[in-house]
């Protein structure tokens, strides 16, 4: 049964003649995981945005089971951490505002930042966190309501490699263990590749490219030097090249790799 | 910064030995006589008299802090409820507002006769013309912060569809906070104004014990009253200064707002 089903989705903004996407349709199993990818300003953070209901389609319909709301949760490409609030009170912010607040919330947001590694940071201000921590504490935040369904906009985008790639694994991790199903946007392939069990390609002319299953086996940062790895990757930056050049003269292409 | 003593001696020790050398060479020129004593007297017999007379200077600098508490205490809680209701209501703020502002541009020297024969001589009048001075800027600062509501700590909130209550308590306010605490630090400096000015005309408090002793020609009662006044001043700064670092604990970096 599919947990999200896209069909036939158009986005235009209102008093804007460039329309972002249009018709795009796509299912998404309830155990896969999507990264969208491509470059910026093809409306990948447009369709998470759909996906969430924060924005309207102008027409199709997005169809998401369980339903929107609650069991789905969003990470935005910076923290927003609400700066007067400290990590566990951050943490917590979602349970408050829908009411669902109690002792044992407070339990599982504690253990939740534990095993994100910050134990220690729990009294700490945003501004006294490193720009990791503060997306670990955004992470922490998007799964304190227990959804089913995270969608992520370019979530480790602003951080040095080395926490990125932690970020990533922890991602994986919480996938597995806590039965976790993501969408994920990047303009990284080598990311989407690490990251997505389907890829959806997108480009700037607003047509977008559905990739099925890698399947690797262990994820981990060893895999990213291994050939297969590689060569799924190179496949991918050639189908963007293909994509681009059937429309684009070839000097405007985005160099994406 | 520096910490503890050594970091006070840099911060702060220029500023004392300044103030030192200054009152020297004051103390010098009229002890030479270059200034005749009557119009400029030193800063010993300034102290002297201060001494001497200091339970009436007590008293009265007493009864002008209390005023001032009052006006002030009267401008946060007023100010801060209208500009909830002018943010809460647009209606009430287009036709409320601009008799606020009206307000502000009376001169309170030329109301405060006014004020005498509505409130009569004394106290009354006095926490009045603290309180008309100092009203506005808490409003009109409150009234910004509660507008200027970071946009994307916005849409966190959407996420979670907050009450109109939640939005109000959870994020306005406390988005508010530091304008708030700005205006309150520019309405405490006026209070103080509006107080002697009351005082003055209304009698009581250091500004008619600065009044009398002109007519008297004590220039040094004049200096003790003068000081009393911006020491109260002071002290004013001194306590919303300390409740800023708990209420921006968060965002230090806006306590120099």
């Amino acid at each position: 049964m599919p947990s999200i089903e896209v069909q036939q989705l158009s986005k235009r903004f209102e008093n804007s003649a460039h329309t972002i996407f249009s018709e795009l349709s796509f299912t998404l199993a309830g155990d896969e995981s999507l990264c969208l990818l491509g470059p910026s300003g093809c409306g990948k953070t447009t369709l998470l945005r759909l996906l969430m209901g924060l924005e309207q389609p102008s027409s199709g319909t997005i169809h998401v089971e369980p339903q929107q709301g609650i069991q789905m949760s969003y990470v935005f490409q910076e923290p927003r951490l609400v700066p007067w609030r400290t990590c566990l009170e951050n943490v917590l912010l979602p349970l408050e505002l829908t009411s669902q607040d109690s002792s044992s919330s407070r339990t599982r947001a504690v253990e939740l930042l534990q095993q994100l590694g910050l134990a220690g940071r729990l009294k700490h201000f945003p501004h006294e966190l490193s720009g990791g921590m503060q997306m670990r504490v955004a992470l922490a935040r998007a799964l304190i309501t227990q959804p089913r369904i995270v969608l992520l906009d370019e979530p480790f985008a602003a951080l040095d490699e080395r926490s990125r790639f932690r970020m990533q694994d922890i991602l994986l991790e919480l996938k597995t263990g806590m039965n976790l199903q993501y969408v994920f946007v990047t303009h990284s392939i080598s990311e989407a590749v690490y990251l997505g069990d389907r890829i959806l390609l997108m480009d700037n002319t607003g047509r977008a490219k559905d990739c099925r299953a890698i399947t690797f086996g262990a994820r981990n940062q060893a895999l990213k030097l291994t050939p297969a790895f590689n060569a799924v990757v190179q496949t991918y930056a050639q189908l963007f090249g293909e994509m681009e050049h059937s429309m684009f003269e070839s000097d405007v292409c985005e160099a994406s790799v | 910064m520096n910490s503890g003593v050594m970091g006070w001696i840099e911060d702060k020790l220029p500023a004392w030995l300044f103030v030192a050398l200054l009152l020297s060479i004051w103390q010098w020129a009229v002890t030479q006589q270059w200034v005749a004593s009557y119009l400029l007297p030193s800063p010993l017999q300034i102290f002297h008299t201060t001494v001497e007379l200091w339970p009436e200077i007590l008293a009265a600098t007493l009864s002008t802090a209390q005023s001032i508490s009052w006006g002030l205490g009267m401008s946060i809680l007023i100010g801060v409820t209208l500009a909830l209701l002018f943010f809460a209501i647009p209606v009430a703020r287009r036709a409320i507002l601009p008799f606020c502002i009206f307000f502000q541009t009376v001169p309170i020297i030329s109301i405060a006769p006014l004020l005498v024969i509505w409130f009569g001589f004394g106290q009354p009048t006095v926490r009045a013309s603290a309180f008309i001075v100092s009203l506005f800027p808490i409003l009109a600062n409150t009234l910004t912060g509660l507008q200027e509501t970071d946009p994307q700590l916005k849409e966190l909130f959407r996420l979670y569809k907050p009450s109109a209550w939640q939005l109000i308590f959870k994020l306005q306010i406390p988005s508010a906070i530091p304008y708030m605490l700005t205006g309150i630090k520019i309405s405490a400096g006026l209070a103080v104004i509006g107080a002697i000015v009351g005082e003055f005309i209304a009698g009581g408090g250091l500004g008619s014990l600065i009044d009398a002793a002109r007519t008297q020609q004590r220039v040094d009662l004049v200096f003790s009253g003068v000081i009393m006044s911006s020491g109260l001043a002071l002290l004013l700064v001194f306590i919303i200064d300390a409740v800023s670092r708990v209420l921006l604990r968060g965002r230090p970096y806006l306590r120099k707002l």
